[in-house]
């Protein structure tokens, strides 16, 4: 680990541990990600009962929301950021998210199509009959 | 390390006292904790999303029972994500009160956590309630099994969470902030941020995805 010597990083950041330490900076933090936070649901709660915008876009608006909010949490509530002294943690994540991805992704697309290969038999016949 | 590489330092500091050695052992307790915290988060949240994927799978199946936008009551859901979004707020002050040291601070943001969780969890069971009162339970269709299973597993969590929290309390009232209550505490305060992402997903996904189909 030669490239190191030149990056003072005498140690690494625990999940959920922040690098500044003043105490008004990090009251001020969380303050910042729950005005954060408290608009993304908004919206999300304004989208979706609202006739204002283009119908068909309110599902992918409201899980767009979703993920922004859940990237507001990482960052101002559990202090995941992109620094040097949180690459484990941004790993392990970064893991976890491929394994959620591969599950939610894999099932919705398989189930789909067989919902579209196999249709129940009532369905079956009604389309062949 | 050869020799060249430090030449320019011999002349100072000839046996390097004053650098920081690279390999100094395990990481820190308080790091090692946390990180194995985190990594069961982590697979908490990967069990969560095969509950999102059931659900996503299921939500079309109502049996000629209800559907989602028929049951689900939009206000009901605005009460419990403020309430857990403050618990959260209140949890990070609480947080940082107990590295302060600071007492008073620290039991009126866990209280004010807890009497939110327990808002949050008294306004889901009423929901629930109400719907099995209906003749909405669980069996009636693979779809509301799917909700009560992905929603309960959340407010199972909220439950745990809360007990947990008392807990904290109790320590931190019994034997002050010694090294490895602050740790607990630290464990404590990334589950109850993490059980608020989770519900992030589930407000957005179930509640309104389901009521704008």
């Amino acid at each position: 680990m030669s490239d190191r010597t030149d990056a003072p990083i005498e140690h690494d950041l625990a999940p959920g541990e922040e690098a500044q330490h003043t105490v008004g900076e990090r009251i001020l933090g969380y303050v910042v990600g729950l005005g954060l936070a408290l608009l993304l649901t908004a919206t999300s709660f304004f989208i979706a009962g609202t006739n204002l915008v283009w119908q068909p876009s309110i599902p992918v608006a409201l899980i767009v929301l979703a993920i922004a909010q859940m990237g507001v949490h990482l960052v101002f509530f559990l202090h995941i950021t992109t620094g040097a002294d949180n690459t484990n943690n941004v790993l392990a994540l970064a893991f976890g998210l491929l394994i959620v991805f591969l599950v939610v992704g894999g099932t919705v697309w398989i189930m789909a199509h067989l919902n579209q290969n196999m249709p129940p038999m009532d369905q079956f016949i009604r389309m062949h009959s | 390390m050869s020799m060249t590489a430090t030449a320019g330092h011999t002349h100072a500091d000839p046996h390097q006292i004053g650098r920081v050695v690279e390999h100094t052992g395990p990481a820190p307790k308080r790091i090692v904790t946390a990180y194995g915290f985190w990594i069961f988060l982590i697979s908490d949240i990967v069990m969560f999303s095969c509950f999102f994927a059931a659900y996503a799978v299921l939500v079309d199946q109502t049996a000629g029972g209800p559907k989602g936008s028929e049951i689900f009551d939009q206000r009901n859901v605005a009460i419990e994500t403020v309430c857990l979004l403050l618990s959260s707020f209140t949890c990070g002050m609480a947080s940082i009160a107990a590295d302060e040291h600071n007492r008073f601070w620290f039991y009126l943001g866990m209280a004010v956590t807890c009497v939110l969780g327990l808002i949050f969890l008294a306004v889901e069971f009423r929901e629930f309630a109400d719907l099995v009162a209906r003749g909405y339970g669980p069996s009636r269709s693979a779809f509301l099994t799917s909700f009560f299973s992905l929603v309960g597993c959340h407010g199972l969590h909220v439950s745990a969470g809360v007990l947990w929290l008392l807990t904290m309390m109790a320590q931190v009232f019994a034997k002050g902030f010694r090294a490895d209550i602050l740790r607990r505490m630290r464990c404590f305060a990334l589950f109850w941020h993490a059980l608020d992402i989770i519900w992030v997903g589930v407000f957005s996904v179930v509640y309104l995805l389901g009521s704008g189909a």
